[in-house]
Formats: structure tokens, sequence, C-alpha cells
């Protein structure tokens, strides 16, 4: 990771929040793999997908744009699906602003980075702002170094193969969107989990019930609309924003 | 298609940026505070359904309901995430393999 030693900070710590960093970065760089199988699957060339990664970078967005454009439902509905599933990124980065109090010309860098698991990383080292920086930039880098390699291999074994259909790819994209609604249904306390069970549930149907009379991606976009009926039906019940 | 990856790459990195940039107390509303964080959880799941039941406009049960519910087997025992994909694929790929489903 070449991140140096020493500092203020105790050895210990900075060692732990490194380990962690490293972990994190694997597990997700071995998810890219996927994605970027199914990004090619999807019609997406391997620089194409490789930019996604690159300048995108972050998983949900780029999972669902592919997997809009691969069922056909074209650029616009592609491009509103990723911004609304991105949106909650503004809020990781408003809550991170006063954490970790940077010089305005570091912003750039530091925006591109904010993500899930940087942004939670951040928020759990919390005992001092050097920590919280540490952990921000020592897991948002080892991600993305990660998610760009394993989007590179993913992409490159993918376009090997002559019908992708065959492996099932087809299926590891639900199962891809499974993952990374699991921890939003089960991370929470009981109440919050019947609550996000139900959310799920209800956005699904609407989805499925829509499929036959819109355009491919749009009823993921309807779905959207329970979101912002059950934030106005719960009112004041607060919920963590953070997810895996 | 380069048009619309780049319109979203950067409509993307614009939102990362726009917390940081924009004075507080427009994001801080808690009513929209809650709306996105809820978005993710009605998204992913319309997505995780539309990927399994839907062949372009039209409804199907096939073998990637069979994938799914590998998938969520895999979850319940904690499998990690490239685990939970490589299973669900291959258990479509299986039964389709054995003529069971389409």
């Amino acid at each position: 990771m070449g991140w140096k030693r020493g500092g203020r900070q105790t050895d210990g710590e900075t060692r732990s929040i490194d380990r962690n960093a490293l972990g994190i970065g694997i597990a997700t760089g071995a998810y890219a793999l996927s994605f970027g199988a199914i990004s090619v699957a999807s019609g997406l060339t391997i620089l194409q997908t490789q930019t996604l990664s690159l300048f995108m970078f972050t998983g949900a967005s780029q999972f669902a744009f592919v997997g809009v454009i691969g069922a056909g439902g074209g650029a616009v509905i592609a491009i509103v699906t990723a911004m609304l599933l991105g949106a909650r990124n503004s809020l990781y980065a408003l809550s991170l602003g006063p954490v970790l109090s940077q010089k305005r010309s570091a912003i750039p860098i530091t925006a591109l980075l904010t993500i899930d698991e940087s942004t939670a990383m951040a928020l759990r080292y919390d005992q001092s702002k050097k920590a919280s920086r540490r952990a921000f930039f020592a897991t948002g880098i080892s991600v993305y170094v990660f998610w760009n390699i394993g989007t590179l291999f993913g992409s490159l074994g993918a376009s090997a193969l002559s019908d992708p259909g065959i492996l099932g790819l087809d299926a590891a994209i639900p199962a891809g969107f499974l993952a990374l609604l699991w921890p939003r249904l089960t991370g929470g306390s009981r109440s919050e989990n019947r609550k996000m069970w139900a959310l799920a549930i209800t956005s699904a149907a609407v989805a499925v019930v829509l499929i036959p009379f819109l355009r491919p991606g749009l009823p993921v976009l309807f779905s959207a609309l329970v979101a912002v009926a059950a934030s106005l039906l719960w009112g004041k019940t607060s919920r963590p924003i953070e997810g895996e | 298609m380069w048009a619309s990856i780049l319109i979203a790459s950067f409509g993307t990195y614009v939102e990362k940026l726009v917390g940081y940039l924009l004075p507080h107390h427009m994001l801080e509303r808690e009513s929209i505070r809650r709306m996105t964080g809820l978005l993710p959880v009605s998204m992913l799941a319309a997505l995780v359904a539309v990927q399994t039941f839907a062949v372009d406009q039209t409804l199907a049960i096939d073998a990637r309901l069979f994938g799914l519910g590998v998938a969520v087997v895999a979850l319940l025992l904690r499998a990690p995430f490239l685990v939970v994909i490589i299973v669900a694929a291959t258990s479509t790929a299986f039964v389709r393999w054995l003529g069971w489903l389409p």
C-alpha cells in the first residue's frame, strides 16, 4: 500500500487501519471481477468498462448503468438510474467534510474516493481527525486500485467467452444487486431491518408489475417513488446512511 | 455509448463533489437525508426483481430465479460477495445445462 509508517499516530492504530483498508480493497476487487464481466456481457467495450471504474467509481451506480444498457433501456434512463443511486455519495461527502477538513486543492481527489467503504471507515475511526483521514484515504486508495484491477481482469475474461449466458452471467447480475442490497436489509436494528425489508419487497413488487407497461429501465426509476413515499410516511424516524 | 458513459461518470462525480462544496444547509434537511438513505434500498430491490424476471417487456420465470435463490442461501451463510455471485452464476448455468429450466 506504500503508506509511510510513523507520524504522530500510534504504530498499532495505523497498522490496524491499513490492514483493514487492504482487506476491504481485496474484497471489493474480487467483486469488481464480476462487474467487468457483466459490463462486457451487457455490450460495453473493455475501455468503456474501465472508464466507468476509473471515473464513476461507485459500484451500485456502475452495475445499474450497465444493467439498464444491457436490458435495452437506453442512455437517458441509464444515466438517471446511476445518478439516483449515487445521490447518497453527496450525503457521505457532507458528513465527511468537517472530519477530513482539508485544503481546497485536495477536494477533487477526495471527492473521487468518496464511496460506501471509505466513508464507513472514516466514521469508524473517529477517535481523531488524523485517524479518520488515514482510514478514509487508505481505504479509498486501496479500493480504487483493486476495483480497477478487478474490473480489467473481469472484462478481459468475459470478452474471451463467446456466449456469457452459458456461464449464467445473466443470473450474476441480480445476485450482484442482491449482494449490494443485503447489508442494508440486515445491518440495522431489528425494527429498522423490518422496515427495510418492507420497503425492498414493495419496491420490487412495483417494478415487476410495471415491467409489461414501461420500456426497460423505467420500472426501476418508478420504484424510486416508493422510497420517496416511505420517507414521507416514516417521518422523523432516522436511520443510518452507511451501507456496506 | 461513449457520450452516456462520460455524462453518467461526470454526473456521479459531481454528486460527490457537491457535498464538499455546497453550503451545508442545502443537504442537511432531514427529509432529504432520509430520502437519500432509502433510495438505494428501493432501487437495488427493484433491480434484483427486474433482472430476475424481465425478458425485454415480458415476465418470465427461468433459471435466473434458481440462481437468485442460491444467492440468498449463500448470503444467509455469510459468504463473501464474489462467492455469492459465482455460485449464483454456476448454479444457473447448471440447471440450464440439465435442461430443467430455460
